[in-house]
């Protein structure tokens, strides 16, 4: 019998008494194993711990209270583990080794979850490929001279290849649905506060939420059940009742009577793919005919995301990364006469381009006499484009769009021209910027067998709606059980 | 408002933000800058007299009382710094004053 890959299924399974969680995350490490060498998608494997880990919870009273029993996870490395190196694929943080869990460590170990290792991203989460890890790329398993997407290309790219059945990433531009769409896998941007941030390396903190990658919405709604809800570490954690997510989809419908989708066809004029358009359409087609209603809406200010985005993002950046000072953690300089030079000598050898890139950017629309011009115009901006997405959604129910205009590209294909690269967040970052739930589900494969995302945006803190109308859609349609090729 | 980012405001704004750059990053920078400008420019021409600045998303900010709560071990705390003194409790630097 084929070992279960849902962590639904891992977890019922071990429950009942059919499989242990040792004989469950052995499985899991000897795909990393096999798998991963030509993927790159793990920073870190932690096999010791994490069979250490399962031999615990095999022996536990409670095991069958536990919603994540043995289930195998990979986390993002830019996600504090205390005793695991933890290093954000920065230079900066080789060797880095957290004195504490972040919260949501706490959540899925509570919860009887397993972490088997750190996956690779781009560094410090800022990149939509993973080709900026100080330690490699990551590659696409549905095509190995493809980037996963990014940031959390790791994680997407692990969950792909059935590695691991659930991973989390961060998401502060499209860091979670850009790859998951890329990947072909299931995933969630929580409404900015579902989920504590608290040992979250900060990138962009108005932006940044960390979320589940699966390969089924049940699955992402069970992390979330984990995962969400208030912190006291946090001030930004939303102190709103949590929902049952997993529960609201058990008890969903197989049609989608009543649910109102948007569609702001005025995005897709152009720089939509041709191949990725035609499966977004006939993505709208089956939620049409399993009852939807399929509404225009207009997001006017949408054009001008992107650029908000890239401003108020680098300022939040400039500010977070200052803390990589060479004092406290990481690399230092050797040999600096003062500490101005230690600073910069440090930072200089410790961060790579394109994270210098957005300190130069993020510090010049900060400095005196350009403040006013770009970041306290950016901010304005994107309260319009909030009011624009609120606008909609009192109409419908969530707004469909592509997760990205194009699906995986070529290694290499977009690492000289920042503003190409930066586009490829073009359907993601509004859902940042106006702090909205929103999910990516597989809808389609390109003539080259390359994975196509249907992104559906919903109110502030209403994820659940989402989850379920995702879920509808997943099920009614075949994409999720579409696998990359078995490596040869 | 800036068509071109010179050399010289890429090593302004580095030493603003204590950060070594090489030539060759001072020359692509200045390149690369000038192009991401030109493109953020466009929010510019966006009318927003009188619209509030959005700081951040979520719902509401949960305050709690501020209590005195355990923190780190001071050696956790010192365990990861490239120079410390761990006897003293101190994390190491060049010498501030000459």
């Amino acid at each position: 019998m084929e070992s279960p890959t849902r962590a639904r299924d891992i977890r019922d399974a071990i429950v009942s008494g059919q499989r242990s969680a040792v004989e469950t995350c052995r499985e899991a490490l000897d795909r990393i194993a096999a798998l991963n060498p030509p993927l790159n998608a793990f920073r870190a494997v932690v096999p010791e711990r994490a069979l250490a880990r399962a031999a615990e919870l095999d022996a536990r009273a409670d095991r069958t209270t536990l919603p994540l029993l043995g289930v195998p996870v990979a986390l993002k490395d830019n996600i504090c583990t205390r005793g695991i190196a933890t290093t954000a694929s920065s230079r900066i943080l080789d060797g880095y080794v957290p004195p504490y869990d972040a919260t949501v460590v706490e959540r899925l170990e509570a919860a009887g979850a397993v972490i088997v290792g750190k996956t690779n991203c781009d560094e410090f989460a800022m990149g939509s490929s993973t080709e900026n890890s100080a330690f490699g790329p990551t590659c696409n398993p549905w095509s190995v001279d493809r980037t996963p997407g990014g940031s959390s290309g790791g994680s997407a790219a692990a969950v792909a290849a059935r590695m691991v059945p659930v991973a989390l990433g961060s998401d502060t531009g499209g860091s979670i649905r850009q790859p998951a769409a890329l990947c072909g896998v299931v995933g969630f941007k929580p409404s900015y506060g579902r989920v504590s941030r608290y040992g979250l390396i900060a990138f962009a903190s108005s932006l940044d939420q960390i979320g589940p990658f699966a390969t089924t919405v049940a699955d992402a709604a069970v992390m979330m059940d984990v995962l969400a809800g208030p912190d006291p570490r946090d001030s930004t954690a939303s102190a709103a009742p949590v929902p049952d997510f997993s529960r609201t989809l058990d008890g969903n419908d197989k049609r989608m009577a009543g649910v109102r989708v948007g569609v702001p066809r005025h995005l897709f004029a152009e720089g939509v793919d041709a191949e990725v358009n035609a499966a977004f359409e006939a993505a709208l087609e089956v939620t049409r005919g399993l009852g939807a209603e399929l509404v225009d809406v207009s997001l006017p200010y949408s054009p001008q995301a992107i650029p908000v985005y890239y401003v108020i993002a680098t300022a939040e950046a400039s500010s977070n990364l200052a803390r990589y000072d060479g004092v406290r953690y990481g690399h230092r300089a050797a040999n600096a006469k003062t500490p101005v030079e230690m600073y910069e000598r440090t930072r200089g050898a410790g961060f790579g381009r394109e994270v210098k890139r957005r300190i130069i950017l993020g510090t010049y629309v900060l400095s005196a006499g350009y403040y006013d011009a770009y970041y306290r115009q950016a901010q304005q901006v994107r309260t319009l484009i909030r009011d624009d997405y609120a606008r909609a959604l009192t109409g419908v129910d969530v707004i469909a769009m592509p997760t990205s205009p194009t699906a995986a590209f070529k290694l290499g294909e977009r690492t000289e021209d920042p503003v190409q690269m930066y586009l490829s967040d073009v359907f993601t970052v509004g859902a940042n910027l106006a702090g909205l739930p929103a999910v990516t589900v597989p809808c389609g494969l390109t003539t080259n067998r390359l994975p196509v995302g249907l992104q559906l945006t919903g109110r502030l803190m209403d994820d659940a709606t989402v989850l379920r109308v995702a879920d509808v859609y997943e099920r009614a349609t075949p994409w999720s059980s579409e696998r990359p090729p078995q490596p040869a | 408002m800036t068509d071109t980012f010179s050399r010289g405001d890429v090593e302004r704004v580095a030493h603003l933000a204590r950060l070594e750059l090489n030539a060759e990053e001072k020359d692509l920078f200045a390149r690369q800058l000038a192009g991401i400008l030109a493109y953020a420019e466009q929010i510019q021409r966006v009318p927003t007299e009188g619209v509030e600045p959005t700081s951040h998303a979520g719902d509401a900010a949960m305050l709690r009382d501020d209590e005195v709560q355990p923190s780190l071990p001071r050696a956790a705390s010192l365990a990861a710094a490239p120079d410390a003194d761990a006897a003293a409790g101190l994390f190491k630097v060049p010498r501030v004053i000459g």
